[in-house]
């Protein structure tokens, strides 16, 4: 009698406890942007069935062992009129076998898909893979397409159906790409390159961020990312080859020199004294959605606010408040906004 | 040898203040065979680091390869083994010092004692004339600690087991003024032993540097 | 327990309460009870740097705490509350308990003991003097100088290339410092279990407590001298510019992350498995029956050790070591969940069939079980790299620590402190204000770090300092702040239980669980020399063997334990202050590498001359 009552509140507990999980669960595996249960990409969806499966043996496994300790505490409470001592009980051989086995069975079961996913998403890339270096600054991402001979930074732009091959370099401290509904993350480790591979599907912008602590704007190092069907990437390579729209007499770029940005800055343009890659490439910043790695959307008051005091908006930026006057600045951002 | 919690007096009253200990050891000895026993872990990481960076350094001087400098001259490979070996061999002497010298405190032998406890510190300091020749004579030739990964790694590991050297000389030359002072009875060469387990180690662990660092040739490509 | 038989005359009789009794103490309680003292405090220390987090992250783009002055508050989060408040904490208990429980009268180096609990607080102290140093600085002011490169300190992010301030200096030598005291401790509690067990005490007849910090000591013994080499490295490279860690001159940043977790994940093992001890020992008391499968309890928690050695880089799945380091790993870390699953499955079977006298410490312990379960589930799933390439640095692990940390070894230490408060100061804590304590922290603990699992699904990173309301983060972040500070006032009601019982709580006797070990077969607080006689040993429940019989029948009379021979003559240690300046003479020797320009070597020989000067005082000096 009181073992059924001990049953049913356990059962009731922990049904409640299940419940809530089940509903905050779903509830929660929304869509964020940055959701990684979402995946857009067959080696996403690798390792989602990996963690869908794992996930399922480990809710088993909850709802098992928290039963049974539940169900312990309240069977086996004291009562008044408990007298004595209960059985002294020491051990069960057969039980303590029983109880490795079982684990060591689950592990296996766990391990198996594991080791071959961990060595399907580490097979070398296709032989037509499209390459980008993807070099992690402290605290925005430069990306080079070496085939076209293109630097840009805080957007990648990847074409669906080609396999996308992210050569991650750092030359400062390490940083970490992570686009979690394209793929997991890889670290940018100096001193040595890594590679992380996934064929997009899916059109549309991908959010991203930096997912190893690498200094005081760690938090504002985020990632776009924007899959286009193959026309509209060839169609943004052409641009992207294309020089700036603009000239040494361009009164916008004069005041560019000005302003001192050429110590850091690039604007390809026949015969630009502006090739430095100390920053990002600003060819065709005009174009971008976002600005300082994600950090704003790209507006003009945006960009004002950002070119007014740097340090103030990101921590630590390497960009220093240059004490630009207004005029500086509104000429700048018209300049800017231009460079599309 | 008994097996006391500590080395006083055995005296009825005492044993009964001190009773013997689980292990039959006394705690000295089990508490510094610990010690070496994480100390080999200790020198396990700088010699796996030196072989981690075996072959990467990207400039010279090298350990067994020569290399030019910038400015034209070659320097030859740096390590000289038969000049090690000699210093090596002083260190093995001195372990065998040391035995002797425990041997002269077991056995109550005053003169054994000292004289071999003596002779252990001269064959250490020996030891350390060596390497402080060595570090200066490759620092001359370019080999600093800043210079390359060999540079870097060579230095702090060896210069970290000289300093364990070092440490033992100090505990041999403090044994043995303590010694001059208060002879150190056989019911307390526990301590002396203790030294000697420490010395002996020291020993072994330069006979591995040695054999890693400079037995074992390095095939270069551009570093190392 | 004292029985007709004469008093033994100790030796020297003192019991002194003075500042100075407690600097040159080299009793084991009294260095027990310092070590709880300063880790407590600490670890309020801790929890204020994380109650700071969780206001900075309560909601979207909040400007209370940002940049490097965040990065330093988890830095020092963690490295507060794991260096400086769950190993000292567990350190208390072992000083205290462990020569209680194997029936003898101290450690076996009671001098080398003290000495741990000085470096230790000198550690302590430089680690967090960057406060007071930071109020004198240009710039932000008392956080300017905070380490803040995390409690993991990867390269090069801690070179001082890009750390160029003494910050990372802090946090490098203040753990070195912690590393010697923890080191000595290990070679002082491995003598004392190994060498001085009571007769008849065989190694299988140990409290399960008394051996999981034995393997808790075998761990830190093997494990720091590679975290030491570490620091080294990075002492060279940030003093002496080697370049250990910076890829210009050839190095590798990766042999830090090698060295730092060939040590850090023993640690974690360090940081359980004491917890796993106490709660091993309050599971039978309050199930009034003995740990089911003691031996293989015990078993586990070797094999959880010596497998700790092998996981190390699955901390280090997203840094490319290539297909064949990963999977094997994986196997080896899946492999761990199994020694594991063993002693939670022998913890519940302990219950079974009991009769549970829910009571204080036991709502903790049990508490520790359900909430490690949960942890350590959360481990096993991202033990597989895959599903790892996604939890890795994100919030799904932030709720997998806590849940092992705060549900695990925290919950466990209030296991050991409710449970063992009334033998340490002869008083009880009041136990409906330990129930109301327990139900406030383990609601609260579930609403801070549940919800982090969700955060860590829904791709927030760790470690940044804002988020913006576009990322659908904004509700978790607010549910587990209030949960955080839900945490913080669960705390404010044990301080007032605790200050309460030390003045007026209810006299404790020596035995008022029932229990089965022989640290509850003396006095509370046990005399000076803990024990009137040593006891001789004929089973691993010594304490409950005297007072029940066979099936469990209470005894007419409680026998003593055992019938060793009282000595007449108890002779301890002599308290010393030459430990406390060796010490001293460490801490000045590693600040003189924090000076400015100036007379550097001169502080640095100064320390040395300290440490030497202690250090033979010390030898000199007759322990007795």
């Amino acid at each position: 009698m009181q073992r059924r009552a001990s049953a049913r509140t356990a059962s009731i507990l922990l049904g409640i406890a299940l419940a809530s999980l089940c509903f905050g669960c779903s509830w929660v595996l929304g869509d964020t942007p940055m959701s990684t249960v979402h995946p857009t990409t067959p080696e996403g969806r690798l390792i989602q069935s990996i963690y869908a499966e794992i996930t399922w043996i480990v809710l088993a496994i909850f709802i098992v062992v928290e039963g049974l300790l539940l169900y312990a505490i309240l069977r086996f409470r004291q009562k008044p009129g408990d007298a004595g001592v209960p059985d002294q009980v020491h051990g069960n051989t057969v039980l303590e076998v029983g109880w490795t086995i079982i684990p060591v069975l689950i592990v296996m079961a766990i391990a198996v898909p594991t080791l071959r996913g961990t060595c399907a998403l580490q097979q070398p890339p296709a032989a037509d893979a499209l390459t980008v270096n993807v070099n992690g600054k402290q605290w925005w991402w430069e990306f080079e397409y070496p085939d076209y001979g293109i630097v840009t930074a805080d957007e990648l732009h990847l074409p669906t159906g080609r396999v996308a091959n992210l050569m991650l370099r750092s030359d400062n401290v390490i940083h970490s790409f992570w686009v979690p509904r394209l793929m997991g993350k890889r670290d940018l480790v100096p001193s040595r390159g890594q590679r992380l591979w996934f064929t997009p599907e899916q059109p549309g912008w991908y959010v991203g961020q930096c997912a190893e602590m690498c200094g005081a704007s760690h938090a504002f190092m985020g990632i776009r990312v924007k899959v286009d069907t193959p026309e509209e990437f060839a169609a943004w390579i052409e641009s992207q080859k294309a020089p700036a729209k603009t000239a040494m007499t361009d009164p916008g770029f004069m005041a560019f020199m000005q302003a001192g940005c050429i110590a850091c800055h690039a604007i390809n343009f026949a015969g630009s004294p502006a090739r430095q890659r100390v920053g990002p490439n600003l060819t065709h910043i005009g174009s971008h959605a976002t600005l300082a790695a994600a950090r704003f959307e790209m507006t003009p008051e945006n960009l004002a606010r950002w070119l007014r005091n740097p340090p103030a908006e990101k921590p630590g930026s390497l960009m220093p408040n240059l004490n630009l006057k207004d005029e500086q600045i509104a000429m700048l951002v018209s300049y800017l906004q231009n460079l599309k | 040898m008994a097996a006391h919690a500590t080395t006083g007096p055995v005296t009825h009253e005492h044993e009964a203040a001190h009773p013997p200990t689980s292990m039959g050891l006394p705690h000295i000895k089990l508490g510094f065979w610990t010690f070496l026993g994480s100390d080999c872990l200790f020198f396990g990481s700088l010699i796996a680091t030196y072989m981690a960076y075996r072959g990467h350094s990207l400039t010279g001087p090298f350990s067994h390869t020569s290399w030019t400098a910038p400015d034209g001259h070659v320097v030859p490979h740096i390590l000289n083994v038969p000049v090690t070996s000699i210093s090596a061999f002083v260190l093995l002497v001195s372990s065998f010092a040391m035995v002797m010298a425990l041997n002269g405190f077991q056995t109550n032998n005053r003169g054994r004692a000292r004289l071999w406890l003596f002779l252990t510190a001269i064959f250490g300091l020996t030891f350390l004339g060596f390497q402080s020749y060595e570090f200066t004579e490759f620092y001359l030739n370019g080999l600093s600690l800043q210079q390359n990964l060999f540079g870097s790694c060579f230095f702090v590991l060896t210069g970290f087991h000289g300093t364990h050297v070092a440490f033992g000389v100090l505990w041999l030359l403090t044994l043995f003024v303590a010694d001059l002072r208060k002879p150190i009875p056989p019911s307390k060469a526990v301590n002396v032993e203790t030294c000697g387990l420490y010395w002996h180690f020291v020993d072994i662990v330069w006979i591995v540097i040695f054999a890693f660092v400079y037995l074992i040739p390095v095939t270069e490509k551009g570093g190392f | 327990m004292a029985t007709a038989a004469p008093l033994p005359q100790v030796e020297p009789a003192y019991s002194g309460s003075g500042v100075w009794s407690w600097l040159t103490t080299v009793d084991h309680k009294r260095i027990g009870i310092l070590y709880g003292v300063t880790a407590f405090s600490f670890f309020l220390v801790g929890g204020l740097e994380a109650l700071a987090i969780r206001a900075q992250l309560m909601r979207p783009e909040q400007h209370f705490v940002i940049g490097a002055a965040f990065n330093g508050l988890f830095t020092m989060h963690a490295t507060t509350m794991i260096f400086l408040a769950i190993m000292p904490l567990g350190a208390a208990f072992f000083n205290y308990m462990i020569p209680l429980m194997i029936g003898a009268r101290d450690v076996a180096f009671p001098r080398l003991n003290a000495f741990s609990y000085w470096v230790f607080l000198s550690g302590a102290l430089l680690m967090n003097s960057f406060f007071v140093v930071g109020a004198f600085d240009a710039a932000p002011g008392w956080l300017s100088q905070i380490p803040n490169t995390g409690w993991f300190g990867y390269a090069p992010l801690t070179e001082r290339q890009f750390s160029p301030n003494l910050a990372v200096d802090y946090w490098m030598i203040g753990l070195q410092i912690l590393g010697v005291s923890s080191l000595a401790a290990g070679f002082n509690f491995i003598v004392t279990i190994l060498n001085m067990r009571a007769p008849g005490m065989t190694m299988m007849r140990l409290p399960v407590f008394v051996w999981m910090t034995l393997v808790v000591q075998f761990l830190v013994v093997f494990a720091f001298p590679m975290i030491t080499v570490g620091l080294i490295l990075l002492t060279f490279d940030r003093f002496f510019g080697t370049n250990f860690y910076i890829s210009g001159n050839g190095g590798d940043p990766l042999l830090w992350q090698h060295l730092f977790w060939l040590f850090g994940h023993p640690e974690v093992y360090i940081l359980i498995l004491p917890a796993m001890g106490i709660v091993s020992e309050v599971l039978p008391t309050f199930a009034r029956k003995p740990l089911f499968g003691a031996p293989f309890v015990i078993f586990s928690g070797i094999v959880i050790g010596l497998l700790g050695f092998g996981v190390w880089s699955h901390h280090m799945f997203t840094t490319g070591l290539g297909p064949v380091a990963d999977s094997a790993f994986a196997v080896t870390t899946m492999l761990i969940a199994i020694p594991t699953a063993v002693k939670i499955f022998n913890w519940i079977a302990t219950l079974w069939g009991g009769q549970i006298v829910l009571k204080s410490p036991m709502y903790f312990a049990l508490g520790f079980v359900a909430l490690f379960i949960i942890g350590g589930l959360s481990g096993v799933m991202h033990a597989s790299p895959p599903v790892d390439l996604h939890h890795q640095d994100s919030y799904f692990v932030v709720a997998h620590i806590h849940y092992v940390l705060f549900g695990g070894s925290i919950f466990g230490l209030f296991a050991g402190i409710y449970y063992w408060f009334p033998k340490m100061s002869g008083r009880m804590l009041d136990d409906g204000l330990g129930k109301l304590h327990f139900w406030l922290m383990f609601l609260a603990m579930n609403v801070t770090f549940f919800p982090m699992h969700f955060l860590g699904v829904d791709g927030m990173p760790r470690r940044i300092f804002t988020y913006y309301s576009s990322d659908g983060w904004d509700t978790w972040n607010l549910v587990a702040s209030l949960g955080a500070f839900a945490l913080g006032a669960s705390m404010l009601i044990f301080l007032f239980n605790f200050f309460r019982a030390l003045r007026s709580g209810a006299p404790a006797g020596n035995d008022p669980w029932d229990a089965a070990t022989l640290e509850w077969a003396t006095t509370s607080p046990p005399p000076l020399h803990d024990f009137d006689k040593i006891p001789v040993v004929t089973s691993s429940r010594p304490f409950w063997d005297a007072k029940y019989g066979g099936h469990g029948a209470p005894k007419a009379k409680q026998e003593a334990v055992g019938g060793h021979a009282a000595a007449d003559h108890v002779v301890l240690p002599n308290p010393t202050i030459w430990p406390l300046v060796t010490a001293l003479g460490i801490l000045i020797f590693w600040t003189s590498f924090m000076l400015p320009d100036g007379p550097v070597f001169v502080v640095t020989g100064f320390g040395v001359l300290v440490l030497l000067f202690g250090l033979f005082s010390w030898l000199f000096e007759p322990l007795e």
